[in-house]
């Protein structure tokens, strides 16, 4: 039995100690002796929340399919185990060897979001290394980020020695090649690093400098040093059948958030939301095949025990082969007592028939995410469904039997009026007398709407990037105009609404568009006390506040501030594929109510069909016309 | 067919309640592919019932589940893969076939279980402690403060400790269990102490479980029975 890292007597003062012993179904354990290289894996938060996530887990399983690599996890430990590291100098150690992290030879920080950035602070800070990348030594572990939020690296450029930029099963080889090879011949930190810039999609912040206008706005982020690119290219994979995926993922002791099989159908979305991050970066959509995805279903099922399965993707309905799947898996499920959930599924007559076979039609709720009220404005967000769509398919599950109505808007998109805000109470308003259209006899006592709304925050890499964001105050005014109005319809009291806190959303928004400046208020809000910002109960607004008055930092000039078309944002120097110019034109279409049609429709040469895989047309021909758009794309980026 | 499953629980496993646990016997045995029963309805779960739970922090060697099977199962080979495709610090003993009937349940049962409690180290009383025990077991009632959702009130624990001996390090206990009267170990250490005037520090004992009993005597048998002896072997 392997000894743990605390001791007995404090593991049972603490809350879950099951959260720190590493020892869950399929946990990996390596001889260490045989091992060349050490990677320790973060997710910065609570263990329930990072044993949830899928990335990690593909990653750890490649990782330790590699015969020189072991790789270790490590979650943030909570504020009653933070307290006593600290006070009792108890270094943060990983969780399968008990080691100190400090002694292994990479962390690998995920960046799931924007909140989770006093943490990484917390890991570096308890595992006792320096928390800027500048004073850490040979002796330290060389600290990498990833995930959706390194595409905006910046906040963090001072923390980090790296950053790699996209899917992590196309350069980590590459990668920890460099590390060995440098590691052999004794190379420093410095020359590894320098090395490490000339594989594809990894960023070191060190070797840039970034100057600034008088205005505040970047005048140029330059290499200063010759290694380094000019651009770091977003790295993807090609073949999504060709790639790792974690058959045997670990099964935790603790109830987790997501405590089922994840099977990722595909990666990327063809519908090109303009408010969404995800649906750019991850172009182009790849889908995985059916045959796989079969595979994978059975085994996963049967090596963790889990007894529901949940596929992942972030559109579920536009998977080609979906009716296949799921009627292979309603087949195969039978008798087994084994769940399937369905997110981010489109309601129409097929996935409600699926639906009443594989849930409980009294107690499950249907969600739809109109994300704005009015089609004026769905319009300008590019979000596709149409009002006909959502009571036509609320209808329908009304007279299936279904009861609940899950509505999910965002309130401060651009151009949004009074009227927008409105009709998110009418559109509630329209459905529940949708429901009582049902003769009294044939239906099931009173329907329950729910309307949530969450605060608009631009990100890089959309087509909204350039548009200020809402103040505050207009956030939390826009959200009692829909509270107002929701109380004026006629069946109020079938509906109940519920916004998200503004001031998290707000310090969201600023490290979402920040700049490396606020690594220096990122830094004073923990040494002030913040960490667990997401957790509404740990967030302290005013500790934020005090940290940006000392820094002498204006967090408008990150939110409410509107942006220059030709402005250099501290992120341009990431290229994602899709074009700046492409996001440009998305926002003037925005602004003129055009909607675009989706990837698989029409092309629309955004840039991504360079990587030439997935729906993108033409990945096989050289004369297509995505080809020609690209290339057309590439020659307009330059002139710019 | 109603199943009773005997483990011992060992190691880091001892930090994993008993909800958790539940939750763990629940996959590894679809793992293992027993063909376990569920309830009807639409939310089906699988019928599994613990015998007593096992708090946080305690080890023991005589755990025990009962299940319900509706296929062709080999003892032997479910064992086996149970223990394959298991965590270390859990080890399935035994599946035996137990009567059908609610009154088998081993829930129902458990009237007794025996427990080893040693101490942490330092934790160790001073020298000559046994005979202070010996002492202390010898009075006729043994008061201790109970504290419930509502009052404290005195609570005679001596009724309920069925048999105590000292070893070297450690004291053995058999103590009623069960859901009609259920005392636990560190109750009787924390009386003990506060009889020799003294008191332990916080986590002064290791606590080992060592079996869990049932009544035997309404089979005209001896009274404490142990669960694995009402199986029988398939």
């Amino acid at each position: 039995m392997r000894k743990l890292a605390l001791e007995d007597t404090l593991l049972l003062k603490i809350e879950k100690p099951a959260r720190y012993l590493g020892n869950e179904i399929h946990a990996v354990q390596k001889d260490k002796s045989r091992i060349s290289i050490r990677f320790c894996m973060c997710f910065p938060d609570v263990y329930e929340i990072g044993m949830s996530h899928l990335g990690i887990q593909i990653l750890y399983d490649m990782f330790n399919r590699w015969e020189d690599v072991w790789c270790e996890r490590v979650y943030s430990p909570w504020g009653d185990l933070d307290a006593r590291m600290r006070e009792q100098d108890i270094p943060l150690f990983a969780l399968e060897s008990q080691d100190p992290v400090r002694d292994f030879d990479f962390l690998g920080i995920t960046l799931q979001y924007e909140m989770c950035y006093t943490n990484v602070l917390q890991i570096l800070d308890l595992s006792g290394i320096p928390l800027h990348a500048s004073c850490r030594t040979e002796a330290d572990p060389i600290v990498i980020g990833g995930g959706p939020c390194a595409y905006n690296p910046e906040p963090l450029a001072e923390f980090f020695d790296l950053f790699y930029m996209g899917e992590g099963e196309t350069s980590y080889r590459a990668l920890l090649d460099a590390y060995r090879e440098s590691q052999a011949r004794g190379g420093s930190r410095k020359e590894f690093l320098e090395r490490a810039t000339a594989i594809p999609g990894i960023y070191v912040p060190s070797l840039y400098t970034v100057t600034y206008r008088t205005d505040g706005t970047i005048k140029a982020m330059e290499p200063n040093n010759r290694h380094a690119p000019k651009k770091v290219k977003k790295q993807l994979v090609s073949h999504m059948d060709h790639t790792y995926y974690p058959v045997k993922p670990l099964v935790p002791f603790v109830k987790v958030t997501q405590d089922r099989v994840v099977l990722e159908i595909q990666r990327g979305c063809i519908r090109g939301c303009r408010f969404c991050q995800a649906g750019m970066l991850y172009r182009p959509t790849r889908e995985r095949s059916l045959e796989e995805l079969k595979a994978y279903a059975k085994e996963m099922l049967e090596s963790t025990g889990h007894e529901e399965i949940s596929l992942s993707s972030l559109s579920s309905s536009d998977y080609s082969r979906l009716p296949e799947l799921i009627e292979f898996l309603m087949e195969y499920l039978e008798g087994k007592c084994i769940n399937i959930s369905l997110p981010s599924l489109r309601i129409d007559a097929f996935s409600l028939d699926v639906m009443s076979k594989v849930q409980d039609v009294r107690k499950s709720s249907l969600t739809f995410a109109p994300e704005a009220g009015s089609q004026r404005l769905r319009d300008v967000i590019n979000k596709g469904l149409t009002e006909e769509d959502i009571l036509e398919g609320a209808g329908a599950a009304f007279e299936g039997g279904w009861t609940k109505v899950k509505l999910y808007f965002m309130l401060g998109l651009p151009t949004e009026t009074l009227e927008d805000q409105k009709e998110i109470a009418r559109l509630a308003e329209k459905i529940a007398r949708r429901y009582y259209e049902i003769p009294k006899d044939q239906r099931n006592g009173k329907c329950q709407i729910t309307v949530s709304t969450s605060f608009f925050v631009p990100k890089p890499f959309t087509p909204f990037q350039w548009v200020p964001m809402c103040s505050q105050e207009e956030f939390l005014a826009k959200a009692h105009v829909v509270n107002a109005e929701i109380r004026e319809q006629l069946n109020r009291k079938s509906m109940k609404y519920n916004w998200h806190e503004a001031d998290v959303t707000v310090l969201e928004g600023i490290f979402a568009r920040g700049d490396r400046r606020l690594s220096q208020v990122l830094e004073a809000a923990y040494k002030k006390g913040c960490l667990f910002d997401s957790w509404s109960e740990c967030f302290h607004p005013e500790l934020w506040r005090e940290a940006f008055e000392e820094t002498g930092i204006d967090p408008a000039f990150y939110t409410t501030r509107p942006r220059k078309k030709d402005e250099c944002f501290p992120w341009d120097f990431i290229d994602i594929g899709v074009s700046k110019d492409f996001l440009y034109r998305e926002w003037e279409r925005a602004l003129a109510g055009t909607v675009t049609p989706n990837c698989r429709s029409q092309c629309q040469g955004c840039g991504a069909g360079q990587y030439r895989t997935g729906v993108c047309p033409g990945k096989d021909a050289d004369t297509s016309q995505a080809r020609e758009e690209a290339k057309g794309e590439t020659v307009r980026e330059s002139t710019t | 067919m109603k199943v009773r499953l005997k483990f011992r629980k060992y190691g880091n496993m001892k930090f994993i309640g008993h909800l958790d646990m539940m939750r763990y016997f629940q996959k590894a045995i679809r793992r293992s592919g027993i063909p376990v029963c569920y309830s009807e309805g639409f939310s089906p779960h699988m019928i599994m019932s613990f015998a007593s739970p096992l708090g946080v922090g305690l080890t023991s060697d005589g755990e025990y589940l009962d299940i319900e099977v509706n296929g062709e199962l080999s003892p032997a080979m479910a064992v086996k893969r149970l223990n394959e495709t298991g965590a270390e610090g859990v080890e399935v003993l035994s599946l035996q076939k137990i009567p059908d009937g609610k009154a088998s349940n081993a829930m129902a049962l458990v009237t007794a279980a025996d427990y080893r409690v040693s101490f942490r180290e330092g934790c160790a009383p001073a020298g000559g402690w046994q005979e202070r025990f010996s002492e202390f077991l010898k009075q006729p009632s043994i008061f201790i403060l109970k504290e419930t959702k509502k009052n404290t009130r005195e609570l005679d624990i001596r009724p309920l400790i069925y048999e105590a001996r000292c070893g070297d390090d450690c004291v053995f206990l058999k103590l009623a269990a069960g859901s009609a009267e259920n005392l636990k170990p560190e109750l009787v250490m924390e009386a003990f102490a506060s009889y020799s005037k003294t008191s332990f520090p916080e986590f002064a004992f290791l606590i080992h479980r060592l079996e869990l009993y049932a009544d035997g005597k309404t089979q005209g048998g001896p009274r404490f029975v142990p669960l694995s002896d009402l199986g029988e072997a398939f």
